[in-house]
């Protein structure tokens, strides 16, 4: 509490200021989720239907337009979705030097991610589309 | 009187939801500061004659002292002594030990001093019926307080917190010459809200104002602000929202509902922090 002294409440209770600001975190947190519902359940869904299938026929159904569109929103939703997530639960518990370069890693991790599976999903599309 | 169990707490009257461990499994010294473990305290033994007796353990902290909190056994003459836990406090306080400190004042759960921790709920001990307690009865302080001595918790940076929000009536409309007036629907809009009476059993009992108390206003500034936001008399609310509106102070909140779930007054911040995350989404669009 050394650092506290000849201060009074109610400046260390204001401190910074309002960010004015997290409604916008808050509000695309939950717009994800909701979008992660019909995504997901097609994800999931389509994965048991294509248990039994061999890799041609699996890759082709990847390579489908509609498949690689729902297949990028579904990357795209899900790692902004982990990045809101990730970071609120870093600023939840992290109080130290630590959080900045802790928020860094967790973004550039997911961001890295959404990018990489994109880039595969669009390789196999390409893929198919001009073996056709 | 108990309300059914739902998924969704609203009310402290509920059912609590069925849990295989009523503590968090982890010693209770556990990475705790050498200077506040709490050690074993002395017992101090029922009156001769005394035939129906209660034990209550009670968390006694002197700062004077030098010495580490500990936990003191005290056997209560239930045949001489109230109904409620607050009654006890006051037997011991008169009878046994007057050293024992605490807060109360009106001792029918309308001026919240004495609120504290019984058998790990925040509660008002004038509200708290002994018989409903474990046994021993579990007295703590409140949690997440720096403790000023034994049941008393320092609640400075909460009234400054409150003091941010500034609780009163802001207008621009230059004063009336007689009462403001309110519509009977506008006025039921505070029912819920102005019933709060500031013992901070909720914001005692919030992880999110544990960990980020210093940022995150805790659920019974936020209920109080929008007690404000809620009233239609008032004229400042797009300054209040403008207060509000940050990731630490009022968006901290993750809808953990232990507020709702240990309000003595069964009221239920949960839903006047969602209330005010909803005006402001209003205004967005």
């Amino acid at each position: 509490m050394v650092g506290y002294r000849f201060r009074s409440p109610l400046g260390l209770a204001m401190s910074l200021g309002s960010a004015k600001s997290g409604f916008g975190h808050w509000w695309t947190e939950r717009v994800t989720a909701v979008a992660l519902i019909p995504l997901g359940v097609w994800f999931a869904a389509s994965l048991i239907a294509h248990s039994g299938s061999n890799y041609e026929a699996f890759i082709g159904w990847m390579g489908s337009p509609i498949t690689a569109v729902l297949m990028i929103l579904l990357l795209i939703t899900l790692f902004w979705h982990i990045a809101l997530g990730l970071q609120v639960a870093i600023e939840d518990y992290v109080h130290s030097g630590t959080k900045i370069w802790l928020l860094l890693i967790t973004h550039f991790l997911c961001f890295a991610l959404a990018v990489g599976g994109i880039v595969a999903t669009l390789r196999i599309a390409i893929g198919v589309w001009t073996a056709t | 009187m108990a309300k059914a169990n739902t998924f969704i707490i609203t009310s402290s009257d509920q059912v609590s939801r069925r849990t295989i461990l009523k503590r968090f499994p982890i010693p209770r010294n556990f990475g705790v500061p050498n200077g506040s473990q709490i050690e074993p305290g002395r017992t101090w033994t029922a009156p001769e004659g005394a035939t129906r007796t209660k034990q209550f353990e009670v968390y006694r902290y002197n700062p004077v002292s030098g010495e580490n909190p500990h936990l003191d056994l005290f056997e209560v003459d239930l045949d001489d002594c109230g109904p409620m836990v607050l009654d006890a406090l006051i037997w011991i306080k008169n009878k046994v030990d007057p050293t024992l400190t605490f807060r109360r004042s009106c001792r029918e759960g309308v001026c919240g001093s004495c609120a504290m921790n019984m058998d790990g709920t925040n509660w008002l001990a004038c509200t708290r019926f002994i018989e409903e307690t474990d046994s021993p009865t579990r007295i703590y302080p409140l949690a997440n307080m720096r403790i000023i001595k034994d049941l008393v918790p320092d609640l400075t940076h909460l009234y400054a917190q409150y003091e941010l929000i500034e609780p009163w009536l802001q207008t621009k409309t230059s004063d009336p010459d007689r009462e403001r007036l309110q519509a009977p629907e506008d006025r039921k809009k505070l029912d819920g809200y102005y019933e709060c009476i500031l013992c901070f059993c909720c914001t005692s009992g919030c992880p999110s104002h544990w960990w980020n108390g210093d940022r995150f206003l805790g659920p019974a500034v936020l209920l109080q602000a929008w007690r404000w936001l809620a009233d239609s008399r008032d004229e400042a609310t797009g300054r209040r929202l403008d207060t509000l509106e940050d990731p630490f102070r009022l968006y901290r909140c993750h809808t953990i509902l232990n507020c709702t779930r240990t309000c003595p007054k069964g009221l239920n911040p949960g839903k006047a922090i969602a209330e005010i995350k909803k005006r402001i989404a209003d205004r967005r669009s």
